[in-house]
């Protein structure tokens, strides 16, 4: 067994593990925004060490060095587009009306949509105050 | 050595099918997807080292395109866009 198997070994093994994190973060948490959340987190750290780790173990299992780049490009897109899908989903989940679990306290969404209105609310009367005074002239 | 970690990624698979089967909502089940689509990705990698066929890396990668575009557009379908 040579040394590049081995290091590649010990990063499938940690893949694996947080593979097995995720699915068991997906049954246990209580709704939808906290399984996404750490399904992906420890989703994603998984596929790294998995597939950079199977490109390193197939030097020695293999003696090939050209599934370096083929993982490489695998294991980088799925660090780029596993974010992006979970926001996308998570984003429709919250438009749609999925409800928070009843335990949840903090709410960043609605508190920079309301924000968001009282801004508009204070422009228009704003607005409506400059024309007044334009017609009183 | 390898099929250790292949039965470990589809013991895991089938783990997050539990969730596709109960999830109260449309939500959970598309998430359940995603998530069994990246440990699918990796199964696969793992295969084309256990077969030892460098040809089922490019698998792997249209395999994980493809399931990008399909959860984006899952969820543009919820939000009302599509």
């Amino acid at each position: 067994m040579s040394i590049a198997s081995l290091i590649g070994q010990v990063l499938v093994l940690i893949g694996a593990f947080f593979y097995v994190v995720s699915a068991l973060g997906l049954i246990r948490m209580p709704d939808v925004y906290n399984r996404m959340q750490t399904a992906t987190k420890s989703a994603t750290l998984g596929s790294l060490g998995v597939i950079i780790g199977a490109g390193i173990w197939a030097i020695g299992e293999v003696g090939s060095y050209s599934w370096i780049p083929k993982t490489l490009v695998i294991a980088i897109f799925l660090l780029l587009t596993n974010p992006i899908s979970a926001h996308a989903l998570i984003r429709a989940a919250y438009r749609s009306g999925v409800p928070l679990w009843e335990g949840s306290v903090v709410d960043k969404y609605k508190e920079a949509e309301k924000s968001l209105e009282r801004v508009e609310g204070i422009k228009g009367n704003l607005e409506e105050a400059l024309e007044e005074g334009e017609k009183d002239e | 050595m390898i099929a250790v970690y292949l039965f470990l990624i589809a013991a895991a698979v089938v783990l997050s099918m539990y969730r596709f089967f109960r999830g109260p909502t449309t939500a959970d089940r598309i998430v359940a997807v995603d998530i069994m689509t990246t440990l699918t990705t990796g199964l696969m990698v793992l295969f084309a080292l256990y077969y030892k066929r460098a040809i089922f890396l490019d698998v792997a990668l249209v395999y994980a395109v493809l399931a990008f575009v399909g959860v984006v557009a899952f969820a543009r379908y919820m939000e009302g866009g599509l």
